[in-house]
């Protein structure tokens, strides 16, 4: 399919460009941008509204990254979307950079400063009854590590999004089932996530996390009407880069020269292979 | 029945404040209710978010007459801010309105990253703050709020003193582009003398001196006063009393000038001696260079007492005959 085609080329190309700024940055959570730039990637290309045009606008959709630490994929989403020109990526992490290891409204596009896990929920959950109050035609979209659903005030701003009903809110979790100590399932087990969500009250679906036709299907339309969205989105952690995936160690590792090599070279790979298949 | 509370001032107090002709009006708190629901009867945009505290925060007539700009998110404080900053951001006028205690400890972190990091101008409004809560003890004190607040970038932090300061704070931090956080107690408070507008960052002077001065902030401020006219009439004393409504921004001019006047300085607050007005006021005072003879009134350090806010205030000396004390303590060392 020519769309897919297209996703899963930009997919690889973020890929490459998300391990360059962490090579040159010295520091990334290499894994986790890796598991969920597939996410973003529909994300920014296919479901939300919001461009630099409009990213002022009232009626623009929200996304707040709530695991700010993947915030290289964001960057890297950002700008391809021309939030920013590219070249200030140079500067991630760098003395006096807006571009700091979690996201801030520093940097264009960045809708709110995360980087403590449990906000993003809450934060949503405010904007989405905002949105309520209004009559306001936008969705409002947040992305949640299964890890980060051991804090207590996901739990909350759950329960308060069901109660009022608010279908204009999404919650992706990106399922990789590893954090920065091991197994989700071995540090605190956070599932059955679907039997979890849906006895708060919201509206599950799990889907393959790297698989566009899944992603594009489950965010496109909110789930059902009066009900909050949760789309769980089953992932690899460190997804594309063989030596990477399913590897906790790899949730910041920051590539030497030779694995950087590799790991370019095997998406280079992966590019060329599918360019060379006529669309 | 309960028994009914006992007064925050001695029968002698009480005639002092008479004297000066000053008259008890309400709480703080009521005051606080009023100015909001008027807010809200002439912007739809300003919205209510409660932690189950629309009783304590007498918002009851607000939830009546304006049912869709108050927003009820139950016993869950940590929601309660970053929801309040998730309203803020889609341009909504927000009040995030929850007992000081749970307020400042339990959602501290969203203060931090949702509210201030974030720039969310929400007003954080800490009830039945510092011990108001009396009897009902510690969990139920903020006695760390300016502290921990102080120590985070982009919250202004403001105790009003009276219904004046009140009605003045809640206008003016509606309006606010940053984030500001209000601290109300419910217990009915005397109107201090007037002493010009009300702007944050500026202290109000009450009673000019220059013998010795009380810095004081909220609810604390009357006992200063009192304090200020005693020891004029028992010492000869001329104390100079300024109410600093806003511990950040703080009055910087007029903090040092009354160090630069005065023999002795004594600071007054309904807070821990750690980390308030107390410690504000003595860094800039030191880092002036000025050696004064200087105090810090509030709750000191160790498990507070049991009692109503009255008997706490007596306990510590927060009040007129225990301040006056601290004065001339210091002032004949």
């Amino acid at each position: 399919m020519r769309e897919e085609r297209e996703l899963i080329l930009k997919s690889l190309r973020y890929r490459k460009e998300l391990l360059r700024v962490i090579k040159n940055a010295g520091a990334g959570h290499t894994g986790g941008d890796l598991s969920c730039i597939d996410i973003l990637n529909v994300l920014y290309n296919r479901i939300l509204r919001v461009s630099p045009k409009t990213f002022s606008d009232p009626n623009r959709d929200r996304y707040v990254q709530s695991k700010g630490h993947c915030v290289e994929a964001l960057y890297v989403v950002l700008a391809d979307r021309g939030f920013f020109p590219a070249e200030e990526l140079e500067t991630v992490c760098r003395h006096g950079s807006a571009f700091v290891g979690h996201p801030t409204r520093k940097v264009p596009g960045v809708e709110q400063n995360t980087g403590a896990l449990g906000h993003g929920l809450p934060l949503c959950t405010g904007m989405a009854i905002a949105g309520k109050l209004d009559g306001a035609p936008y969705r409002v979209f947040t992305l949640l590590g299964d890890g980060e659903l051991a804090e207590g005030s996901n739990w909350e701003a759950a329960m308060a999004a069901a109660h009022y009903g608010l279908d204009n809110l999404t919650a992706i979790v990106d399922c990789n089932t590893l954090q920065i100590s091991g197994h989700t399932a071995d540090v605190m087990n956070s599932e059955p996530l679907e039997a979890k969500w849906a006895s708060f009250g919201w509206a599950v679906r799990r889907v393959p996390g790297h698989d566009f036709g899944a992603l594009i299907g489950a965010l496109e339309h909110p789930l059902e009407k009066g009900k909050p969205s949760v789309v769980v989105a089953n992932t690899t952690k460190g997804k594309g880069i063989s030596f990477m995936e399913n590897v906790a160690k790899w949730h910041h590792g920051v590539p030497n020269d030779d694995e950087y090599a590799r790991a370019i070279a095997e998406l280079d790979a992966a590019i060329s292979a599918l360019e060379g298949v006529p669309a | 029945m309960s028994a009914p509370a006992p007064s925050m001032h001695s029968a002698a107090a009480k005639t002092r404040a008479e004297k000066l002709g000053l008259r008890l009006e309400r709480a703080n708190l009521d005051e606080f209710a009023d100015t909001l629901l008027a807010l809200a009867r002439t912007d739809a945009n300003v919205v209510a978010v409660t932690s189950d505290s629309r009783g304590s925060g007498k918002l009851g007539p607000f939830g009546q007459q304006h049912p869709k700009q108050i927003v009820e998110m139950g016993i869950a404080e940590q929601n309660l801010v970053g929801v309040a900053a998730g309203l803020a951001s889609a341009g909504k006028i927000v009040f995030a309105v929850s007992p000081a205690c749970f307020l400042t400890a339990r959602a501290l972190e969203q203060i931090k990253n949702d509210v201030a990091y974030s720039d969310n101008p929400v007003v954080l409004v800490g009830i039945s703050a510092g011990v108001s809560y009396g009897a009902l003890g510690s969990t139920h004190h903020s006695l760390h709020d300016f502290a921990v607040l102080r120590a985070i970038h982009n919250v202004a932090i403001v105790a009003p003193a009276d219904n004046f300061e009140t009605r003045e704070a809640v206008r003016l931090a509606a309006v606010a582009e940053t984030p500001v956080y209000l601290r109300f107690g419910k217990a009915p408070l005397y109107r201090l003398p007037s002493a010009g507008t009300f702007e944050l960052g500026r202290a109000r002077l009450l009673r000019p001196g220059s013998d010795a001065a009380f810095v004081a902030t909220g609810e604390t401020v009357i006992h200063a006063l009192l304090a200020a006219d005693f020891l004029k009439e028992r010492n000869g004393i001329e104390c100079r009393v300024l109410s600093v409504p806003s511990i950040r921004p703080l009055d910087t001019g007029a903090v040092l000038d009354a160090a630069r006047t005065c023999r002795a300085l004594v600071t007054v607050e309904e807070h821990s001696v750690h980390g308030g007005l107390g410690e504000a006021c003595a860094a800039l005072i030191a880092e002036a260079g000025l050696a004064r003879r200087f105090g810090i009134a509030g709750l000191p350090d160790e498990d507070t007492v049991t009692g109503s806010q009255a008997e706490i205030f007596r306990h510590y000396g927060l009040t007129m005959e225990g301040l006056a004390e601290k004065m001339t303590g210091l002032m004949s060392r």
